[in-house]
């Protein structure tokens, strides 16, 4: 038995973890990065320990640094959350010859499992039903596509070693696999150093369903299905369970086929099995297929947790301290609704880029789960996975559940970065979703309506403004005080792709007229705050340089300053970064010569490889960059000069 | 103690009071309104198409937003010049640029293109004393076209004409109070001095232009072909010339580099200039909105100025000093805005007494340093045998030599009359007080007019008399009406206030907040030690 437990992770699941472990009354000892070094997962254990650089192959991968770090801090236990280790079968091996017990499943489960075409035929062999596909050892690329072809388009081509789609290619047309499969297989090699990839048959309108189950080594029970078809590219954006539309029929069916996949592997604590449904006529017994097994605890645990009223972390720690299995089959029940959403650092209209900032702001409301690794004032950086946070909601009903989520997500308050909260409370909203009519294509299709960015009424633009000019708190006769007539202030103010000279009028502490583009709006301090004609403002939350609004789910605003317009003009020829990544490659030198549209270079980035283009024709006046150096957004890559000058 | 209110706000004579007042302040409002609109809507549109921020606008994109503005000279050249040059074409006025009051003097490109009349001169040097008494940075906003040519002879060639402009700047800047020259426009001949004589200038690109003589002088007098980009643009002077510092992309642009400026000072403008956080203390007891009730709307009906002051000082707390001895002239220590002041207040004609005792509490606040306020409402000293014999020119003599030399600031508010001698003892423009303010209802001249007709018709009826004649009633009223007519006229504050006899007319109801500025401003330069002349004992 262990007293003391080591989380092998960061952010809200080391978090999560910990709060369970230290309830548990267990001692936590917390492992971090030098970037991290302030983080709460850090602040919130009892003893940390370093491992070194900021990038994940420095520090959170760094299985030996780990194991001595448990050793040295007297942890019995490591708990390796999700991603980085945890699915590693090599850290598994180490964490046991060192004599410590590793909270998962052992060693050969998460080997049987690793390699999709293995457990594939593993599945099958157990009864398991899968996907038609093509999972063989033959590499060849002539071979592959004979393959795709018997598999019948659209195919989909995914890295074997692969997981979070990475490496994974859509091909709709027979034309286009040999393009795409060299595109998967070069994405494959750089995130797992194995190129090999299988091939499955795409499903039309798939939902993304999948089994909790859980297990002691022997046997197993599932904690029912989580709903996790709103997908962008991919990406689980909302999670929920029960699933919408399941029948008490086809609930029994997966989860037999996901504890036979369980015991078949003599599973050991939290796994999830993952299955493709057909949803294109209904829920039908027949029409659910294995994907893949998740050998750990999942990012949308909250929802399962929330409907069955248990806590898998403590599973997890209990079986891995040697229980036998906290419940049997009979004794779980499903409770109401739950819904998780992903709050990231993104940029949305920008294509979903990834962002950075410093949270200048971070609330949540009452009465939502918030799952969170950061605090107010805490930096998002481009080190990691750019989530803030998970917001949980339960209730009695689909319906409750779904209305406290678009409640919740309203209520939210970020600052400091932009967010996809307005997508996700879009998504809240959608008619089709609210039906629970969802397929992992629901996002592709709308994503225009649930992208709009949000409407701005020149209320926003006077609030944003008074709160620019620092004029919301400004107290005393002094304000705007003048002889005879008020002076009238202007401040240039942007919000997406619009401008604004606003003007500025203090007539008196709290009383303010505004003029936004032909608008005019009076805006008075009472005591309930400020009004804008009369309606009540937002709040604010004032930035370095930018202001936001709390209206709908903020709305940034950027002061423009005067001051900044030389050097706008300054960097002309400048190729910047998008947004925070690695360079992958550079592909011009100084004094080429370039035409419009040439790649200049290429830019990694949460899974997604960007390429820099040139944005004229030129020379290459400099290279500021190499490959393998981390940017933040807004770095400049290249300068080129125009032809002419040069 | 705290003063207490004898008036009833809900009377008829409340009511008639207040009316009345609110009738004069509507003509100086009508009056300020027009000034502000500087050189009509043809010239702000064409103004404007050039790319230009109005002149206002610029000042308050200097200013931290939303801080007081305490214009100066806001009426100047009022019906002056047919009405040519509405606030006499320069705004002027103290600021607040990144927590530091400043002094800002702005040309108004709108009004015959910012050219200098004799009142935009004398304003302009106004506002430079009381940057330099105040030790302001001055910060002027260049758009300007120079002197105003019809009336060279007015703005040239005087002591207290263009060129006192550039020495003040020369002066001050030895005193190391900051001179900023943002250049928004021309700044051609004399004016190219006001950047070049700056210790920090900053000029817009493609619109501001500093020459000692424009394209058109510089064909005629050497032939040469030049344009004014060329010759005085802001490329030309950052680039090349020197005379300008920083180039600015546009009117915005150069606000903010001037506020950059201005807050990269450090501690040169003198040791209270950081912060201008202004304690708003306790509001007065008694509402400043009643001022207009409890002040009667016929100067000639007596009334107790402690009505005005409970309405001015702070928690209207009035420590009055030698209350029961000259009791025409009221005294007392009180606080505005958290600021220690002595007030001293007329409450009738002043006496041998009265006089002796304003002496007296004047060197009281020398002697502590407090600044002075002095609430005028004066008809000037006593006449007559009795007191001519008793020495009240003595006794005058006293109080206007104190007040004369005292070297604590004054600040002088006339709320009534100011006629005679009562003027000079009570910090008249002569006696230079910090700032000079007055309200809608006051009324200057050297005399009250009714006793100059009646002066002007005695002197007359006399020499009729030794003539043999005789003089009519009729006669003598048509004789007095014109010089009534003309004291009227010229005693009007819109008359004084277009001449700069003051600094400006105000709203009686924020008497307490111009103070409050007035003194903020004054008490940013160091209290000397006073050295009194000799008093006539």
């Amino acid at each position: 038995m262990f007293d003391t437990i080591l989380v092998a992770n960061r952010g809200e699941i080391a978090v999560r973890v910990m709060r369970t472990a230290r309830a548990m009354g267990l001692r936590c000892v917390a492992v971090y990065s030098e970037a991290d070094a302030g983080a709460l997962h850090v602040e919130m254990a009892d003893a940390a320990v370093c491992l070194g650089g900021a990038s994940p192959a420095e520090s959170y991968l760094r299985s030996d640094r780990i194991i001595a770090a448990a050793l040295e801090t007297g942890a019995g236990a490591i708990h390796p959350g999700y991603g980085f280790l945890s699915e590693n079968p090599d850290f598994v091996r180490d964490v046991e010859a060192a004599g410590l017990v590793f909270v998962g499943p052992d060693e050969r489960a998460i080997r049987a499992m690793g390699l999709k075409d293995a457990a594939k035929r593993l599945m099958d062999e157990a009864g398991v039903p899968v996907v038609p596909g093509y999972m063989g050892e033959d590499q060849d690329p002539g071979h592959l596509e004979v393959e795709a072809a018997k598999v019948g388009y659209p195919v989909l081509i995914k890295a074997v070693a692969g997981g979070g789609g990475k490496g994974m290619r859509l091909v709709e047309r027979p034309e286009d696999f040999v393009d795409a499969l060299e595109r998967a297989k070069a994405e494959a090699r750089g995130a797992f150093g194995n190129d090999a990839v299988l091939i499955e048959k795409y499903i039309q309108r798939p939902r993304h369903i999948e089994v909790q189950v859980f297990g002691d080594g022997t046997r197993a029970v599932h904690l029912f299905e989580r709903d996790c078809s709103l997908q962008r590219r991919h990406q689980k954006v909302i999670e929920e369970a029960p699933a919408p539309g399941m029948t008490a029929a086809m609930r029994a069916a997966m989860g037999a086929a996901a504890v036979r996949a369980a015991e078949a592997i003599g599973y050991r604590g939290a796994g999830t099995v993952e299955f493709i449904v057909d949803s294109a006529d209904g829920m039908r017994e027949d029409g659910f297929w294995f994907m893949e097994m998740n050998t750990r605890l999942q990012v949308e645990h909250p929802v399962t947790e929330e409907i069955c009223g248990v806590d898998l972390v403590q599973w997890q720690l209990r079986v891995a301290a040697g229980e036998p299995l906290p419940c049997t089959q009979e004794d779980l029940t499903i409770t109401g609704h739950a819904f998780e959403a992903r709050l990231y650092a993104e940029d949305v209209p920008a294509g979903f880029l990834p962002a950075t900032g410093r949270l200048a702001e971070l609330a949540f409301p009452e009465g939502v789960r918030a799952e969170t690794g950061v605090r107010k004032g805490d930096v998002i950086s481009p080190h990691y996975d750019p989530m803030i946070a998970k917001l949980v909601v339960h209730g009695p009903s689909r319906a409750v559940a779904l209305r406290r989520l678009a409640a919740g997500l309203k209520a939210t308050r970020v600052a400091g970065t932009v967010t996809n909260l307005a997508f996700l409370g879009a998504l809240a909203e959608h008619e089709g979703f609210a039906r629970g009519a969802v397929d992992t294509g629901l996002i592709g299709r709308d994503l225009d309506t649930l992208v709009q960015p949000p409407a701005v009424t020149p209320g926003h633009w006077a609030e944003a403004a008074l709160a620019a000019l620092r004029l919301l708190e400004a107290e005393g006769w002094q304000t705007g005080f003048a002889l005879w007539g008020a002076l009238r202030r202007q401040v240039v103010l942007a919000q997406g792709e619009e401008q604004h000279a606003i003007w500025v009028t203090v007539q008196g502490p709290g009383e303010v007229v505004v003029e936004v583009d032909g608008d005019t709006v009076a805006c008075r301090r009472g005591a309930a705050g400020w009004t804008f004609d009369g309606r009540p403002g937002g709040g604010v939350f004032v930035g370095d340089g930018t202001v936001t609004v709390f209206a709908g789910y903020g709305i940034p605003f950027e002061v423009v300053d005067p001051l900044a317009q030389v050097g706008e003009a300054a960097a002309a020829g400048a190729t910047l970064a998008p947004m925070p990544g690695r360079v992958v490659s550079v592909h011009v030198y100084k004094g080429q010569a370039v035409s419009a549209g040439d790649r200049l270079a290429v830019l990694e980035a949460m899974k997604m490889e960007h390429t820099l283009t040139a944005a004229a024709d030129g020379v290459v006046a400099e290279v500021m960059v190499r490959e393998g150096d981390q940017l933040e957004a807004g770095a400049v890559l290249v300068m080129l000069k125009a032809l002419a000058e040069a | 103690m705290r003063l207490q209110s004898q008036v009833l706000s809900g009377s008829e004579a409340f009511k008639a009071n207040r009316a009345a007042h609110l009738e004069a302040l509507q003509v100086v409002a009508e009056a300020a309104a027009q000034a502000t609109e500087g050189g009509g809507a043809k010239s702000r549109d064409r103004h404007l198409s050039r790319g230009k921020m109005l002149p206002r606008d610029r000042v308050a994109g200097l200013l931290d937003a939303g801080s007081p503005f305490l214009e100066v000279g806001a009426l100047a050249a009022h019906g002056l010049y047919d009405g040519a040059a509405p606030c006499a074409g320069v705004i002027a006025g103290i600021g607040v640029v990144e927590g530091r009051q400043v002094m800002v003097i702005c040309n108004d490109a709108t009004v015959k293109g910012g050219t200098y009349y004799p009142m935009t001169v004398k304003k302009h040097l106004r506002a430079q004393e009381i940057a330099e008494e105040c030790r302001l940075p001055c910060v002027y906003l260049v758009d300007s076209g120079g002197a105003n040519l019809p009336n060279q002879d007015e703005v040239f060639p005087d002591r207290d004409h263009f060129g006192r402009i550039f020495y003040n700047q020369a002066r001050m800047s030895a005193k190391g109070i900051a001179q900023i020259a943002v250049v928004m426009g021309s700044c051609t001949a004399g004016g190219a001095y006001v950047p070049a004589m700056s210790d920090v200038s900053i000029i817009v690109k493609e619109q501001g232009t500093i020459f000692l003589a424009g394209p058109p002088l510089v064909k005629a007098a050497t032939g040469e072909v030049v344009s004014a980009e060329d010759l005085g643009g802001g490329d030309v002077h950052t680039r090349l010339s020197g005379v300008a510092d920083y180039l600015a992309e546009d009117d915005a642009h150069a606000l903010a580099l001037a506020r950059r400026a201005v807050g990269s000072l450090g501690g040169s403008a003198g040791p209270g200039a950081r912060i201008v956080a202004i304690d708003t203390g306790e509001a007065p007891a008694c509402d400043p909105e009643e001022i207009f009730g409890v002040v009667p709307a016929d100067l000639r009906t007596p009334y107790d100025i402690r009505e005005v002051i409970a309405r001015i000082v702070d928690g209207s707390y009035f420590d009055e000093f030698k209350a029961r001895f000259g009791e025409t002239l009221v005294c007392g220590f009180a606080q505005v805005c958290g600021m220690d002041i002595g007030i001293i207040a007329n409450n009738g004609v002043l006496f041998s007494e009265s006089a002796s005792k304003g002496a007296h509490f004047v060197e009281l606040c020398s002697q502590r340093r407090i600044p002075l306020v002095f609430l005028q409402n004066i008809t000037g000293f006593m006449v007559g045998r009795k007191y001519e014999n008793e020495g009240i020119a003595r006794h005058g003599a006293k109080m206007v030599t104190a007040v004369a030399t005292t070297s604590v600031p004054k600040v002088t508010m006339l709320v009534g009359g100011s006629f005679g001698a009562g003027n000079y003892g009570m910090a008249g423009r002569a006696y230079q007080p910090r700032f000079l303010w007055t309200w809608p209802n006051s009324r200057i001249s050297v005399m009250g007019g009714p006793q100059a007709a009646g002066v002007l018709a005695t002197v007359k009826r006399d020499a009729i008399a030794r003539a043999g004649g005789t003089w009519t009633e009729e006669e003598e009223a048509a004789f007095k009406r014109p010089t009534l007519e003309m004291f009227e006229r010229q005693s009007h504050p819109l008359y004084a206030s277009a001449r700069l006899w003051d600094d400006g007319i105000i709203d009686p109801r924020k008497s307490r907040e111009v103070l409050a500025l007035s003194l903020r401003a004054a008490l940013n330069a160091p209290v000397e030690e006073t050295r009194f002349g000799v008093f006539r004992m």
